[in-house]
């Protein structure tokens, strides 16, 4: 197996995906995302769209493609649901740009690195959804849950680790 | 200017479309609600759009599913097939012997509904469905199911389970639909509490739980009571089980009211088969009303019933043809009404001392009040008259 590393410090920043993956990877979290609860009604607890923006954004560092992923994957998440459209991709769009914005500043590499971001930008979320739906749309019996929230970071967090693992397999290595 | 945006690029970015989205936020609010519109053709594009993309896939991955498990089901997992087959034969025979003895009183059932003139709908044509995926998120309670325009759904139609209400089709798609469950903090249904007779607004809230939150604190609801659909939000036909109460207490947020917790019936977690009411049959039908009309047995009037098999005051015993009634209008009623015992004191406060008005001059001295009731004349202030011994109950 051959070993990555970095040769220079324009590999250290982005990371390159094939077209196929950037493509099939989100769309494929965008449906399992309202497939599986169907399966069983507890999976609703993940956000694997959340996981993938997190990867490509973290992995490209590049502050406005991940504001645009997230955008995009957060309006498309809208689509099937009963809320308004635009709510996750608003949210989406912001933690994309967190996201990418910290990707230039520590080791995204590191698997503790990587769940402890995961935890953050899940409740990140999280308040950024209640700040849209209570105060932008004025939904006022929409209540904060502070335990679920924590355990449903914690829950993403630790599903993103092996699926971060699993997509740091799908990076093109333009120096090996 | 030049280096600002250049600098600022990202950021730029975020807050355009940041923006954009707030736009489009402010045109969604300002159009009518999903649920209360009747067109199923005027659905948002992008939504049918998803749905076209989505639900194909759904679909052929539960079929998938529901094609493996009916291999294990029906061909691998076959043991102890034939006792269960004993077992259920026997529950057939005496299921029958029961069904026997309901099916007559269902039909008394229906003849005393006529009677009493109960308008009630029941559920008349359903079309069986099968669930595919969801909204996604713990958010959204939505079910997407793979029966559309085309098969005769149409939006508001109710959604149900054999074992209760599931929900009510909101967007309808060509080849598929989205149901809005029950537990969706949008969804609504009036409801009625069936120990109590109270009516409620059942809704969802979040963690995908059921409440009633119009209801104000009653010691007679009890945990486990059944709630059944009211039919009032002209969605759900009336009578269909919801749920049972699971718990009641008093909402911090919305005081004095009670918040109850509501136990679905049906399992709004795990749908793979829903029926879709289509159409619901009014039991009570014009022409029934015209028959009843035609002086039938079954189109009297409950009173009229209930006056006949009491013991009442009139003589049942009595012809009732024209000519003697009117001899019988002229007759003294053979009442025995209770009368006040004569005072022995008579005054202005007893009965009889009042003169009926009809005897009263109007702007007169009151000398006639005021005069005892032995010294009157009149036939309104005489003493009642001893009732006769026969008359006395």
């Amino acid at each position: 197996m051959p070993r990555r590393s970095f040769v220079n410090r324009h590999e250290l920043e982005e990371h390159q995906f094939h077209p196929v993956v950037l493509l099939a990877v989100p769309l494929c979290a965008l449906f399992l995302q309202s497939y599986l609860p169907h399966i069983w009604q507890p999976l609703s607890i993940l956000d694997l769209p959340l996981i993938a923006v997190l990867y490509f954004s973290i992995s490209w560092r590049n502050r406005i493609a991940g504001t645009m992923l997230g955008t995009a994957v957060g309006l498309l998440q809208d689509l099937p649901g009963n809320g308004y459209i635009g709510v996750n991709g608003m949210a989406k769009a912001i933690v994309g740009y967190t996201a990418a914005s910290i990707g230039l500043k520590v080791d995204v590499d590191n698997v503790i690195t990587r769940a402890l971001m995961n935890l953050g930008f899940c409740l990140l979320q999280s308040a950024l959804l209640f700040v849209l739906q209570r105060y932008l749309l004025g939904e006022t019996d929409y209540a904060a849950q502070p335990v679920h929230e924590v355990i449903r970071a914690a829950i993403n967090a630790a599903v993103a680790v092996p699926i971060f693992l699993l997509l740091d397999r799908t990076r093109i290595n333009e120096y090996a | 200017m030049e280096s600002f945006f250049s600098r600022f690029r990202s950021e730029l970015v975020l807050a355009l479309l940041l923006l954009l989205q707030v736009v489009g936020l402010a045109a969604q609010m300002g159009r009518v609600h999903y649920a209360s519109r009747e067109d199923g053709h005027n659905v948002r594009t992008v939504r049918a759009w998803s749905a076209h993309t989505i639900t194909p896939l759904e679909t052929f991955l539960v079929h998938v599913g529901g094609g493996l498990r009916n291999t294990w089901h029906g061909y691998l997992d076959l043991r102890h097939v034939r006792q269960h087959n004993r077992d259920l034969q026997y529950q057939i025979d005496q299921l029958r012997l029961q069904q026997a003895g309901l099916a007559a009183d269902a039909r008394q059932g229906q003849r005393l509904q006529q009677l009493l003139a109960f308008k009630q709908q029941y559920v008349w044509h359903t079309v069986a469905a099968e669930g595919g995926g969801t909204g996604g998120g713990d958010q959204t309670r939505i079910l997407t199911i793979d029966k559309g325009w085309t098969d005769g759904i149409r939006p508001d139609m109710a959604v149900i389970t054999p074992d209760g209400v599931v929900g009510k089709v909101r967007d309808v798609f060509s080849d598929s639909s989205q149901v809005l469950l029950l537990n969706d903090p949008t969804s609504g249904a009036g409801i009625v509490l069936t120990g109590t007779r109270s009516r409620g607004i059942l809704h969802g809230i979040q963690g995908g739980r059921l409440q009633i939150s119009n209801l104000l604190p009653d010691d007679r609801i009890k945990p486990g009571e059944p709630v059944v659909t009211s039919g009032g939000d002209r969605v759900f036909p009336r009578g269909l089980p919801v749920g049972a109460v699971r718990s009641i207490k008093v909402d911090p947020e919305h005081q004095p009211y009670a918040a109850i917790l509501i136990q679905p019936a049906a399992n709004l977690d795990r749908l793979e088969e829903v029926l879709v009411v289509t159409d619901v049959a009014e039991q009570l039908t014009k022409a029934a009303l015209a028959a009843g009309d035609d002086g039938d047995e079954a189109g009297k009037k409950a009173s009229d019933v209930v006056a006949e098999r009491l013991p009442g005051l009139t003589d049942n015993t009595k012809p009732t043809s024209g000519a003697p009634a009117a001899q019988g209008a002229a007759k003294e009623p053979a009442v025995a009404l209770p009368r006040p015992p004569q005072a022995i004191h008579a005054d202005r406060y007893s009965p009889g001392y009042i003169p009926p008005a009809s005897d009263l001059t109007p702007g007169a001295q009151d000398t006639q009040l005021a005069a005892p009731a032995q010294q009157r004349t009149s036939p309104a202030i005489r003493p009642p008259k001893q009732a006769a011994p026969e008359d006395q109950p």
